[in-house]
């Protein structure tokens, strides 16, 4: 959106435009086919067949340049944390992350000298999914959580609505 | 079962040196002195009544306080006997053990793995780079010295903080995140 984002009031015309846009993005996630551990086997379920992430128009993508969705499905140990930035950073914006299993989030049991503690610390983390690994329907969750987020997000509104009433 | 022929036969070629430790965990276990390792291992696998064409696995281990400090395990595999052994070899701080290349290739990366983990120099290895950690990586993780949790930095919070102790076996000029791969932003 480049020079348009985040420029103008909170007023019919674009709240009305906003909701458009965030309603198009959200619903077409498209996550990368990237997954580090074993949580990455429950993403795949979720995006099989039987639990069907498709419907919600959530399609995994084998490439970070043409995914908006990064699912963090596994431990990062510190070697691996690069490539999770890079690829991060390959996405194009807007871009969110969600971070799957106690070990994204926190490193989980493997409290040591190889792994990060917390994916946070690596890229700006939007939903975290607990579990050991999460079942399906917790990541479907995550995901439906995300397009909530998404769908309250100013795009070209302020993000300050009393600066946006004074402009 | 009475004694293995493969008791027999070391006792024979190498005497007192190699030392026969008993029987634990369905193996019979050698002790060898670094100098003789090698010879034993050509010995064992070139051997026609013995053929320990396979070797299984080598293995580091810390035993500080103790001296001498490391032990190199290597353990063998007979495919068409289907005999199993077991050599222990100690070995001094700093660490140094001829390699087993030249013997059996596979102990290539099992070297490069007890290299990475606990500092064990095998001399006469081709490439002996660590093989599970990044190459910036300092100290060796699997030692008793090396806390558990690492040292502290902006991915690992709960580390340790260095001290001057505990990095006096590095190099001087580290800072927090001289750990970390490649680049962080």
């Amino acid at each position: 959106m480049g020079i348009l984002e985040n420029r103008f009031p909170d007023n019919v015309f674009f709240s009305t435009a906003d909701s458009i846009i965030n309603w198009s993005r959200k619903s077409a996630l498209w996550p990368e086919t990237f997954g580090i551990a074993c949580c990455a086997i429950e993403m795949i379920a979720t995006g099989c067949s039987r639990y069907d992430l498709d419907r919600f128009g959530i399609v995994f993508r084998p490439s970070p340049r043409q995914s908006d969705v990064m699912v963090i499905a596994g431990t990062v140990t510190k070697k691996f944390a690069p490539v999770v930035r890079r690829l991060y950073d390959q996405m194009p914006e807007p871009r969110w992350v969600i971070a799957m299993g106690t070990c994204a989030i926190t490193g989980g049991v493997y409290n040591t000298y190889a792994v990060v503690q917390g994916s946070e610390l690596v890229v700006p983390v939007d939903v975290h999914v607990p579990g050991c690994p999460p079942r399906p329907e917790a990541l479907m969750h995550g995901f439906l959580l995300l397009q909530e987020k998404i769908q309250k997000s100013h795009v070209l509104r302020r993000h300050d609505p009393e600066s946006a009433m004074a402009g | 079962m009475g004694v293995p022929l493969y008791c027999t036969k070391i006792a024979k070629r190498f005497g007192r040196e190699v030392e026969h430790e008993g029987h634990s965990h369905g193996m019979h276990v050698f002790a060898a002195p670094p100098s003789v390792v090698v010879d034993l291992c050509r010995f064992l696998k070139d051997d026609p009544e013995l053929r320990f064409n396979f070797l299984s696995d080598i293995c580091g281990v810390d035993r500080y306080p103790q001296t001498p400090r490391f032990e190199v395990v290597y353990h063998l595999y007979s495919i068409p006997l289907k005999w199993r052994l077991r050599i222990k070899c100690r070995v001094d701080d700093p660490p140094r053990v001829s390699s087993v290349v030249g013997v059996w290739k596979t102990a290539n990366w099992h070297e490069r793995e007890a290299y990475d983990m606990y500092g064990i120099v095998f001399d006469g290895h081709p490439d002996l780079r660590r093989i599970y950690m990044w190459e910036e990586f300092e100290g060796y993780p699997m030692r008793k010295d090396f806390p558990l949790r690492g040292y502290k930095d902006t991915y690992n919070p709960f580390g340790e903080e260095k001290t001057e102790t505990s990095s006096s076996s590095l190099s001087d000029d580290q800072d927090n995140n001289s750990s970390q791969p490649g680049e962080k932003r």
